[in-house]
């Protein structure tokens, strides 16, 4: 691809992500259904079957999954520069709103009405984690092993001052020992 | 430095949290207080907004806490911290992700990772829940308040609309409504 087509695709992924990011509530697997039908159906940048790929790879990598997604799909359209192109995209909106609403609510925080309506938001937030944990809980492969690990990691997390990183970490490192040992190639986990 | 130690926290969640925004929760809460950032109410708060807005949580909630600890400059370190570590981990993968996809290595790492994620959201629930519920500490004498009750009551309401796929905005306008409705009859306090 020439320096000035390249150019051409990664504004265009910047412009879709952009969008992407501001108009979609609920991060990473609600933006889904929007990046395949812009990237694939409106745009032709990546083939059909590559978002399911990039879905699966966007959730066993670290970090936000609407940040792995556009890196990818930027880096498979015009490599580097898309990548970029695309994160940064993404990103923007939600920094600008953030920004904006930070600074409002700093000086407004004190105002009764504005206090009465975060004691209200705060219970719905409640609810709204509540409905994360069971979605990520349909999600999640059933067994022994899950279930031990849940259930230690939901005490550890809760009753003791271990920081969350050694939970993650000795979680991983059981997987994998359990994994290495028990399961052979092809079997069902 | 708070700039360098903001990018550097928020780094090290970009990295080690996998499934996505809500996964990063607990991690959040786990620095944000070991730093004395904030305080646990004005974090859902935090979670609050970056909910009710559009875009990735992850990004969104890097952003609310950086401006609040070091204003703009503060909220690109902490969004920068968020993002890098996909952005790095994704290029590195793309080059490669056949290998990726099919390594027993990823699997089995894998399979430790999704349970402890539900496990640490369910710590959140759990932490969440307490300080919305129990704002002083956990005591019977809280279950004779009004506030009590009228924040059980929006919380089942929020739950239902949560599983209902009602959309989180209108989950939180309902909750904000009827919060600031509560709060001129006296019921906050």
């Amino acid at each position: 691809m020439k320096i000035r087509e390249r150019l051409k695709v990664s504004w265009r992924l910047f412009v879709i992500f952009f969008k992407i990011g501001a108009f979609t509530f609920g991060g990473g697997s609600a933006m889904i259904p929007l990046i395949q039908r812009e990237t694939v159906d409106n745009h032709r940048l990546i083939d059909e079957s590559d978002i399911l790929d990039i879905v699966a790879i966007a959730e066993s990598t670290p970090g936000p999954i609407a940040i792995n997604s556009a890196t990818f799909i930027g880096y498979q359209a015009t490599g580097v520069l898309g990548s970029l192109a695309a994160t940064l995209g993404v990103v923007l909106p939600s920094f600008v709103v953030i920004l904006i609403i930070s600074f409002f609510l700093r000086h407004f925080m004190e105002y009764d009405l504005v206090r009465y309506a975060f004691a209200g938001i705060r219970v719905g937030v409640v609810a709204l984690v509540v409905k994360a944990f069971v979605s990520m809980y349909k999600q999640c492969p059933k067994g022994w092993l899950s279930y031990m690990i849940a259930s230690a990691a939901l005490l550890l997390s809760v009753l003791t001052d271990i920081g969350v990183i050694f939970i993650i970490i000795g979680a991983g490192v059981i997987g994998l020992i359990t994994y290495l040992f028990f399961t052979k190639e092809g079997d069902k986990v | 430095m708070i700039y360098l130690e903001l990018f550097l926290t928020f780094f090290k969640i970009g990295a080690f949290t996998f499934g996505g925004g809500y996964a990063m929760l607990p991690f959040i809460q786990d620095e944000v207080l070991a730093h004395q950032w904030a305080s646990m109410d004005e974090l859902i708060n935090f979670v609050a907004v970056s909910e009710s807005t559009p875009g990735p949580f992850a990004v969104n909630i890097a952003t609310y806490v950086g401006s609040e600890i070091g204003g703009v400059f503060g909220a690109i370190c902490a969004t920068l911290g968020v993002v890098l570590p996909s952005f790095i981990i994704i290029l590195i993968v793309a080059k490669c992700y056949l290998a990726f996809k099919n390594s027993r290595l990823v699997k089995g790492v894998m399979t430790g990772l999704r349970p402890v994620t539900v496990g640490l959201i369910g710590g959140a629930v759990l932490t969440i829940g307490q300080t919305v519920f129990f704002p002083v500490a956990f005591s019977w004498s809280v279950l004779a308040t009004a506030s009590f009750w009228c924040a059980l009551g929006i919380a089942c309401v929020a739950v239902v609309m949560a599983f209902k796929k009602v959309h989180p905005i209108l989950i939180i306008s309902m909750s904000a409504v009827v919060g600031i409705g509560l709060g001129y009859c006296g019921v906050w306090g």
